[in-house]
C-alpha cells in the first residue's frame, strides 16, 4: 500500500521527467522518438507541408522553446530566417548554440555543395553546404548516433536506454537501407529535375542524375522564361522525372511535365509530407516506391 | 589504415585457414569458417566505412571552420545557423527611399527622399551578453545625419526564463513600436504612433523580459527608461504582457497590453492584436496578416487613437495591402485611408507603391509613394 502511495505520489514527477525535444523539422522528432520513445517528448517546428526556409517566429514556437531541454535542427542556415527569433526570445539558456541542448544535426553529416562563392546574386544559397541532409538514410543514421550521446548527456539516469534503443534502432535502419538500396538499383544513372535543390542528397545516394532545377535561381519562384528554356533543352528526351516536395507550388512541375511528356511528382521531403510517409521507415519507403512506380523498368 | 587493417586480417586469415584444412577438417567447418571470415571481412568493411566517414566529417567541419574565421565581416553567411556567433559581427545596411506625391493641399514630403539608411551591427560578446547596434544614416536639408537607434546588451544566460537587456533600445511597448522602419507594411508609420510618441517610444534605460514556462505563449516585461523629465534620472517606465499561440496549422495569433508612463506627464496605454493566416502553415505560397492597435494617451488632455490593417500575400512575391489610421483629438480627428502593392524579388529586396487618403477638418489631401527597400549582408530574423 505504502509502495503504491508513493508510486502515485512519483508518477506525475516521473511523467515530467521526460526530456523535451524541440525539432526544427519532422525527421528529427521522429529520429527522436525512434531513439527516446518514451523518455522524450518531442514538437515540431514545421510540417512537411511547410516550406522550412519560410516560418514565421510564432508565439507557439517560442513557448515550445522556451521549455525544450534539447533543440535539433537540420541547420546550414536552413533556419536562418526564423530560429534566431525563437531562440531569442524564448529565454531559455540551456538550448543556445555551444550548450548541450543545441544540437546542428548537418555538422554530423557530410554537407554536399559547400561553397566559397557566395554571392545573393546566386540567389538563395547556403555556403556551408545544403541542409536537406535527411534524404541519404545514412545520414539519418549519423545524426541518430550523436542524439543519442546527447540524450544520454542531457538524460544521463536512462543512457542505458538510448543506448540500447539505438543499437536496436541502427541495426534495423542498416537492414532497412540495404532493402531500399537494392529495389532502387535500377534507378542508378536516371536523370531528374528537381524544383528546388532539396534533393542532392537522395541523388548522391541512389546514384541519380540532377539535370535541372524548376528555379532559374535557387530560392526563388520558378520563371516563364526559365520554363520555356527547360521545354526546349528536354523536349527530346534527357529528363527521367520531375520531382517537387509537397509544399512547393505544383504549377511548375506540371506545366514542363505536360510539354515535355515526364511524369512530375511529389516526394515526401520529410516524415508527414504524404498520407504514407507516417515514420521514418515509411519515409523512405514511399519515396522509393513513387520513384519506382514514375520510372518504368526499362 | 585501411591497409594495416586489411592486411592484419589477411594474416590472421593465413593462420587459421591452412591449420584447419590441413588437420582435414569436414567441408561443413570449412564453410563455417569462410561464413566466419566472411563476417568478420564486412564487420570490418563497415567499421572502415564508418571510421572513413567520420573522417571526411572531421576533415570538412576543420576546413569550414578555418574557412569561416577567415572572411571578410560583410559576409553574413560565415555566421552559423544561429546567428551572432562568429569573431566577426554581423553586419547588415537597409537601404531605404521614396518618391512621393501630394495632390490637394501641398505638403512639404513632395519629392524624392532618401529615407533611413540602418545599419545593422550585431554579435555574441561571449557565452552570457548579446550586443546589438542600429544606426540611421541619413540625409536632411543638405546635411548629413547618424542617429543611434539602437546600441544595447542583453544578458542571454540567465535562469528561469528571464532575460535583461540595457542601454539604447526600442521599446517593448504595443505592437508596431519595435519594428524596424524595413519591416513596416506601409510606407509611413500609423498615425496614433506619430501623433502620441512622434513615431515610436525610443528611450535609453533596462528592459527585463520573463516567459512563463506553459504551452501559451505568455510574456511579461518592463522597462525603466530616463524618460523626458529630469536628465539624471529615470523618469519613465513601461509594462508590457504578451500571450498568444496557434488555431490548428493554418492560425496564429498575438495579443498584448501595455502601458507607459513617464514622470513628464505621459500615461500612455496599448491593446494590440496580431493574427496570421497561411494555409497549412506554409507561408511562402500564401498568407495573410491582420493586425490592428488601440492607442489612449493622457497628456493634460486624453486623447485616442487606432489603425486597422490587411495585407495578403497572394503569390509568392506578391502583396496587397490596405490600412485604415486615425486619431481623436480635441481640436481636429484626422484620418487615413491607405492601399499599398508590393514586390519582393527575394526577402532582400522589396518594391512598394502607396496610394492614401487624408481627411482632416483643415481639408484633404491625396499622397502617392514608390519605395524602395533593400538589405545587403547579414539579415536578422524577424519576430511575429
Amino acid at each position: 500500500m505504502r509502495r503504491l502511495l508513493l508510486a502515485l505520489l512519483l508518477l506525475p514527477a516521473l511523467a515530467g521527467a521526460e526530456v523535451r525535444v524541440f525539432a526544427c523539422e519532422p525527421e528529427w522528432a521522429a529520429l527522436a522518438r525512434e531513439i527516446g520513445g518514451p523518455l522524450v517528448q518531442t514538437s515540431t517546428a514545421t510540417t512537411a507541408l511547410q516550406d522550412p526556409h519560410y516560418i514565421q517566429a510564432r508565439p507557439s514556437l517560442i513557448a515550445q522553446v522556451r521549455r525544450a531541454d534539447l533543440v535539433i535542427c537540420s541547420g546550414a542556415q536552413l533556419e536562418i530566417g526564423w530560429l534566431p527569433a525563437l531562440l531569442q526570445k524564448a529565454n531559455n539558456r540551456d538550448v543556445m548554440p555551444g550548450r548541450p541542448g543545441y544540437l546542428e544535426a548537418s555538422r554530423h553529416v557530410l554537407r554536399l555543395d559547400a561553397t566559397a562563392d557566395v554571392d545573393r546574386a546566386q540567389g538563395d544559397i547556403h555556403p556551408q553546404g545544403n541542409p536537406h541532409i535527411q534524404t541519404d538514410p545514412h545520414n539519418i543514421l549519423a545524426v541518430g548516433r550523436v542524439l543519442a550521446n546527447r540524450l544520454a548527456d542531457l538524460d544521463p539516469d536512462n543512457s542505458v536506454s538510448y543506448e540500447s534503443n539505438f543499437e536496436s534502432f541502427s541495426a534495423s535502419w542498416q537492414a532497412a537501407a540495404r532493402r531500399w538500396e537494392e529495389r532502387a538499383a535500377r534507378l542508378r544513372g536516371k536523370r531528374i529535375i528537381t524544383h528546388h535543390k532539396s534533393w542532392v542528397y537522395l541523388e548522391h545516394w541512389l546514384g541519380l542524375e540532377e539535370v535541372a532545377n524548376l528555379e532559374a535561381v535557387p530560392g526563388l519562384p520558378p520563371t516563364a522564361t526559365h520554363l520555356s528554356r527547360l521545354t526546349r533543352e528536354f523536349a527530346d528526351g534527357g529528363a527521367d522525372v520531375i520531382i517537387r516536395s509537397p509544399y512547393q507550388d505544383a504549377r511548375a512541375s506540371d506545366w514542363l511535365s505536360a510539354r515535355i511528356g515526364v511524369p512530375a511528382i511529389v516526394l515526401p521531403l520529410s516524415v508527414g509530407g504524404t498520407d504514407a510517409a507516417t515514420d521514418l521507415y515509411a519515409l523512405f519507403d514511399d519515396i522509393v516506391a513513387r520513384l519506382l512506380e514514375a520510372i518504368p523498368d526499362a | 589504415m585501411r591497409v594495416v587493417i586489411v592486411s592484419s586480417v589477411l594474416f590472421a586469415l593465413a593462420l587459421v585457414v591452412p591449420g584447419a584444412a590441413s588437420a582435414g577438417e569436414s567441408e561443413t567447418e570449412i564453410e563455417l569458417l569462410r561464413a566466419a571470415i566472411d563476417e568478420l571481412r564486412s564487420d570490418y568493411d563497415a567499421r572502415i566505412a564508418e571510421l572513413e566517414r567520420r573522417l571526411a566529417v572531421a576533415e570538412q567541419n576543420a576546413t569550414q571552420s578555418a574557412y569561416a574565421t577567415q572572411r571578410a565581416p560583410s559576409a553574413p553567411a560565415a555566421a552559423p545557423a544561429s546567428g551572432g556567433g562568429a569573431f566577426n559581427p554581423d553586419i547588415g545596411v537597409v537601404f531605404q527611399g521614396a518618391l512621393r506625391g501630394v495632390e490637394g493641399e501641398p505638403g512639404e514630403d513632395e519629392g524624392f527622399a532618401v529615407g533611413e539608411t540602418e545599419v545593422i551591427v550585431s554579435a555574441n560578446v561571449d557565452d552570457k551578453f548579446t550586443a546589438y547596434l542600429t544606426a540611421a544614416l541619413a540625409y536632411e536639408d543638405g546635411e548629413s545625419e547618424l542617429e543611434v537607434e539602437e546600441a544595447w546588451v542583453e544578458a542571454t544566460a540567465l535562469p528561469a526564463g528571464i532575460s535583461a537587456r540595457f542601454g539604447r533600445m526600442f521599446s517593448g511597448l504595443g505592437y508596431l513600436n519595435a519594428r524596424h522602419m524595413h519591416t513596416w507594411d506601409f510606407v509611413d508609420q500609423a498615425l496614433p504612433y506619430q501623433v502620441f510618441l512622434d513615431g515610436r517610444y525610443v528611450d535609453n534605460g533596462v528592459q527585463l523580459r520573463w516567459l512563463a514556462p506553459t504551452d501559451l505563449y505568455l510574456e511579461l516585461g518592463g522597462e525603466l527608461m530616463q524618460g523626458e523629465g529630469d536628465p539624471s534620472g529615470l523618469g519613465a517606465y513601461t509594462v508590457f504582457s504578451n500571450i498568444g499561440g496557434d488555431v490548428g496549422t493554418s492560425h496564429s495569433w498575438l495579443a498584448g497590453l501595455s502601458r507607459l508612463e513617464q514622470d513628464a506627464g505621459q500615461e500612455l496605454t496599448v491593446a494590440h492584436l496580431v493574427w496570421k493566416w497561411a494555409p497549412d502553415g506554409n507561408w511562402r505560397q500564401r498568407n495573410f496578416i491582420f493586425q490592428a492597435e488601440y492607442l489612449e494617451n493622457r497628456d493634460l488632455v486624453t486623447d485616442s487613437g487606432w489603425y486597422a490593417q490587411a495585407v495578403y500575400q497572394p503569390l509568392p512575391r506578391w502583396r496587397v495591402g490596405a490600412r485604415m489610421d486615425t486619431v481623436a483629438l480635441a481640436e481636429d480627428d484626422p484620418r487615413r485611408y491607405s492601399v499599398m502593392l508590393d514586390w519582393s524579388n527575394s526577402e532582400f529586396s522589396r518594391l512598394r507603391f502607396q496610394v492614401s487618403r487624408n481627411e482632416s477638418d483643415f481639408g484633404d489631401a491625396n499622397e502617392w509613394a514608390l519605395q524602395y527597400i533593400h538589405s545587403i549582408g547579414a539579415h536578422g530574423a524577424h519576430t511575429f
